[in-house]
């Protein structure tokens, strides 16, 4: 295989990157060993998992396909960009707080693909979301959380303070009839 | 300050239950890092000169190596180092008693995958280039596929251990006399089931970092969910004194039993590293995690059980069969964990459990979420339903009748605690409607009930021990500041979040002022590892003793200070405080620098090793835990009768953790258990073929890949209604019992009985393919059973079965016939034999 290595600009979360690599590597490859950004995780290098989706103009992609010497004079957003300051993004809050995170490893991919989501609907129906979401696996949380966390977010994204996720998210549902009057 | 006779006084305040953080949703410890992608996985990390590694895999299933040629991959650009077998010829495997791995192969290859030489390079490209100009020639041998092969074929055989020919474990045992209890019986059922293999499948790839310090001393950053043993069995195959070598265990990105025993590739690294000096990272592609596997055993089982006219038990006797892949692994726990968890849910009163396993040519199998439980659960849980419908009983009456009892002592011996089976059921039977709808729903729907029980931890470690089994160092100093210190290893359950909530709650303190160091061997006092269920548990009541001996003496420097008995004491809020009048007191802070004045510098250890189990015969070692979780499922399902396409549209799960540590963390997990149970119920398998004659005979994966390995994305997984259930057990802290394994056991059962249900049909084995529900259906319209599944379970001489007698029939926990039965004494298991006599075990 050849080793020929090519020296390109990337704009990555907003900032203009001069970096070289190999010219046959992926964005996945170029992101994590170049430029040190190991926030965008991967599960096969295949695309056949999500969990390396970064968002470039805006559009989820499977930075495990895209070539980094194709990416030049796009813009990149990876799960590095995604804080504002020092402050978590909603998505990134209600993750943390309904523990839609557990091992975290598909997290970076499935934010940034709910960030491409609510940047273009802001009260997307459960099925919307499970549609946008449905190429990235997840074996850890059983994906309630995460569908309930992207929810709880997107009505912080909409100023609906008021919202809340469900109790039963967190406590479990109300045990039912008899037994509840026991407790 | 006075000097009053209090300040000597040397009991500490008692933890009171009146709990601030502990049953809270707090966000978890680690939960900022994990969604700003700052959490370090293995493959995250590297070093100034790192370089990189491959192997090179075994393309035939079983062969003799004839040689190895690396000539050609050595010239390759890049190329700095290359490892064959001989140069680490020690075996290693994660039991003592099956220690028939080899970092790579020396003689022979075993199954496709099996890693022969490891090459490094500057490059992951060039490491790759080279590991493909490496030749090997082999000398193909005869491959075996399945257990009836293994059976019908001794020889050659895949490993020269093992109880017989390619038989890696046989046993037999009997607790009770089971023939009487069958003679008690009205009516015997007896059924064949089968479940087949699947695997982990954790979104993290394994990776491994090694790095030197010193011509003899090296670091080991890995994914593994057991960096104690991994530390081990580097410090076998190395040859380097334990003190040597540190093993830290990265966060793993989900493990589920698939990265629990030590690797070649983690092996290799260390090796590699110490060869060039220099750090050496491998990372393995999807297609090897596939070969390294260590996932769920294919297993076969008959099961058969004597009941009466009223659904009440009186025997059962379990025959299962274990496809365990080309090595050990944990297969021998395995084994016994295929029978032993039978008695803990519904009384058995006696019990006969046959079993062996199998070598094949094929990934080795181990200890997937749950551990050789849910296969015989399957089985249990389906032959019941089948029980109560033919004796006209209700499912779930069949079982609340017949709980077992808490503080109870089964009929092979094992003590269950606290025991919420019954609150389960109820929860799921009303939350479903179960008793409006069960069998009364229109063709095509139909609701499925089904239980289990699993272990907060496995009451004795692998290896022989008197050590604890998990550790927890605490230091505290004038900063106000706690550094908590416990082998403990993230896998993404939350343990990180249990230990350090717990010590939080005790010392009154903010979880923000606990810096935690987990899992380097190092650094941490031991924890045997996050498998078994067992850190919430054992690691859980370790903290909660450093911590209450640390605020003893917090408490007795702010004694003198306030001038207050020290066990009048209140640590909260980050102040201590005399509990009569809460004005009275001083910061957490202020207290430490008192206790710092008083007693120097402060530090404090917590251990944990479970209570012993009544048991005393050899394989009393696996079952025994200190407190069993249980669950109940309900699943409704959707069956389209001309295609056998099948949808669950809910799931209402209960679960008894005995106590949540984090409510929203216990959902997690429950959440995450009936994902995995559904996809083990409706999809996942981890199946071989055989390619044609002409092209090698070879047995390989039929499908290595996440896209043709099917799991359920987000599209698949339906509503659930999950139930937590507290039901305290005196040994878990605070009263917590596992929830990471146990919410999947009634998964696959509670799916074949709700297509039952919905369509009449029985689908005795898993993953259940809509085909199996159309031949089912189709053969039943034909006036034939409609039935899918395994015709009949081979003939095995399983030997003589250990007889030991019941304590309700007055036994004491030992076997009446060891000289019969070819066993030597004691419980040991996994140890060898001679090993385990030596020990007082
Ligand atoms: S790593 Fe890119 S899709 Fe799996
Ligand atoms: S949180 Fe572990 S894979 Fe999604």
């Amino acid at each position: 295989m050849s080793q020929q290595s090519t020296t390109r600009t990337l704009r990555v979360n907003g900032e203009p990157q001069q970096v070289a690599f190999a010219v046959h590597h992926s964005l996945l490859e170029v992101l994590r060993e170049e430029l040190g950004l190991t926030g965008t995780k991967h599960g096969c290098e295949l695309g056949e998992c999500g969990t390396c989706t970064v968002l470039i103009d805006g559009k989820p992609v499977l930075s495990c396909l895209e070539l980094a010497a194709e990416c030049e004079g796009r813009s990149i957003e990876t799960v590095e960009g995604m804080m504002q300051g020092n402050e978590l993004h909603p998505l990134q809050s209600c993750f943390a707080d309904l523990g839609a995170a557990q091992c975290g490893y598909c997290t970076p991919g499935i934010l940034l693909a709910a960030q491409a989501l609510l940047a273009e609907n802001d009260s997307p129906t459960r099925d919307q979301i499970v549609e946008a979401l449905s190429g990235n696996l997840c074996r850890c949380t059983g994906y309630h959380k995460i569908l309930e966390a992207i929810e709880w977010a997107a009505a912080q994204l909409r100023g609906d303070d008021q919202y809340q996720p469900p109790d039963s998210a967190i406590y479990g549902d109300p045990l039912p009839g008899k037994q509840a009057a026991d407790v | 300050m006075s000097d009053t006779v209090h300040a000597d006084d040397e009991e500490g305040p008692v933890t009171s239950d009146q709990l601030r953080l502990i049953g809270t949703p707090f966000r978890r410890v680690d939960g900022r890092a994990k969604v700003t992608g700052q959490t370090r996985f293995a493959d995250d990390l590297s070093f100034p000169r790192m370089v990189h590694m491959k192997l090179v895999r075994s393309t035939v299933p079983h062969a003799k190596i004839v040689s190895i040629d690396t000539s050609k991959a050595s010239a390759m650009p890049g190329v700095v180092g290359l490892l064959t077998g001989d140069s680490m010829p020690d075996p290693f495997g994660i039991l003592p008693v099956s220690q028939d791995e080899h970092a790579l192969c020396i003689d022979k290859v075993r199954f496709v995958g099996d890693p022969v030489v490891a090459v490094a390079a500057l490059t992951e490209d060039q490491a790759h280039e080279a590991a493909l100009a490496v030749e090997v020639e082999y000398q193909s041998l005869e491959t075996i596929a399945t257990v009836e092969e293994a059976i019908a074929t001794p020889e050659p055989r895949i490993h020269e251990y093992g109880d017989e020919g390619n038989l890696h474990k046989k046993l037999s045992m009997e607790f009770g006399d089971v023939d009487a209890g069958f003679e008690e019986a009205d009516q015997i059922f007896e059924d064949v089931m089968y479940f087949e293999g699947n695997t982990p499948l954790p979104m993290e790839q394994h990776a491994t970092v090694a790095l030197t310090e010193e011509t003899d001393r090296i670091t080991v950053y890995s994914s593994t969910q057991t960096p104690h043993y991994l530390h081990r069995s580097l410090a076998k195959v190395l040859g380097l004194p334990a003190a040597r070598i540190r093993v830290i265990a990265c966060p793993n990105g989900g493990g589920f039993g698939g990265k629990s025993d030590p690797f070649n590739h983690e092996i290799c690294a260390a090796k590699m590293a110490l060869a060039l000096g220099r750090p050496v990272k491998i990372c393995l592609t999807r297609e090897e995690v596939f070969y390294c596997h260590r996932g769920r055993h294919p297993v076969l089982m008959k099961i058969r059980t004597g009941v009466k006219k009223d659904g009440t038990l009186t025997a059962q006797h379990l025959q299962t069969a274990l496809d365990g892949g080309a090595y050990g692994s944990y297969g021998v726990a395995s084994t016994y964990y295929t029978g032993a968890l039978q008695t803990v849910t519904y009384d058995l009163p006696k019990y006969r459990f046959e079993s062996i396993r199998a070598f094949t040519n094929k990934a080795p199998c181990g200890p997937k979420r749950g551990h050789g439980t849910p296969q015989p659960r399957f089985a249990f849980e389906v032959h019941l339903d089948k029980i109560a419908h033919q004796l006209g009983i209700d499912p779930a009456a069949l079982r609340m009748q017949q709980l077992v009892k808490p503080d109870s002592i089964t009929s092979n011996w094992l003590k269950v605690g606290s025991m919420g089976l019954g609150k389960c059921i109820e929860a799921v039977v009303e939350g479903s409607g179960w008793h409006q709808r069960h069998g009364k729903m229109p063709e095509g729907r139909g609701l499925g009930l089904a239980c289990g029980s699993y272990l907060s931890g496995a009451g004795l470690p692998i290896y022989w021990n008197h050590m604890p089994q998990s550790g927890v160092q605490l230091k505290l100093d004038r900063s106000g500041g706690v550094a908590l210190f416990c082998g403990e290893t993230e896998i993404g359950q939350g343990s990180d979040s249990v230990i350090a909530a717990i010590t939080a709650e005790i010392l009154g303190i903010d979880l923000k002022d606990i810096r935690l160091c987990v899992a380097d061997t190092d650094l941490t006092p031991v924890d045997l590892g996050s498998y078994s269920s067992r850190v919430t548990l054992m690691a859980g009541n370790a903290a909660i003793e450093a911590a209450e001996r640390a605020r003893t003496l917090v408490a007795r420097g702010a004694a003198r200070k306030l001038d207050v008995p020290a066990r009048e004491l209140v640590f909260a809020d980050g102040r201590v405080f005399h509990g009569e009048n809460p004005d009275h007191g001083i910061s957490f802070q202020e207290a430490v620098v008192e206790a710092e004045s008083r007693f120097g510098t402060l530090g404090t250890t917590g251990s944990y090793t479970p209570p012993r189990s009544p048991g005393r015969y050899r394989g009393a070692g696996v079952g025994p835990s200190p407190a069993y979780s249980y669950s109940a499922a309900v699943v409704e399902a959707e069956v389209d009768r001309e295609t056998g396409i099948y949808r669950i549209e809910h799931v209402w799960m209960a679960h008894d953790v005995g106590k949540c540590i984090n409510p929203a963390m216990v959902m997690g997990q429950i959440e995450g258990s009936v994902y995995m149970g559904l996809g083990e119920a409706m999809m996942e398998e981890q199946v071989y073929r055989r390619l044609p004659k002409k092209r090698s005979d070879a047995l390989v994966h039929k499908h290595p890949s996440m896209l043709e390995y099917k799991s359920l994305t987000f599209a698949e997984m339906p509503p659930v209604t999950s139930y937590i259930i507290e039901d305290p057990d005196p040994n878990g802290p605070f009263g917590a019992k596992e929830v990471g394994q146990g919410p999947l056991l009634p998964m696959m059962p509670a799916v074949a009985n709700a297509i039952f249900d919905a369509v009449g049909v029985r689908i005795d084995q898993v993953p259940i393919a809509p085909h199996m529900v159309k031949q089912a259906i189709e053969a039943k319209e034909k006036g034939k059973p409609g039935r899918f599944g395994p015709k009949s379970f081979p003939e095995i001489d399983f030997g003589v079965p250990l007889l030991v007698p019941t304590p309700a029939e007055g036994g004491d926990g030992k076997a009446i016939n060891i000289e019969d039965a070819g066993v030597r004494d004691g419980t040991g298991t996994m140890t060898e034999r001679k090993d385990a006599v030596k020990g007082d075990n």
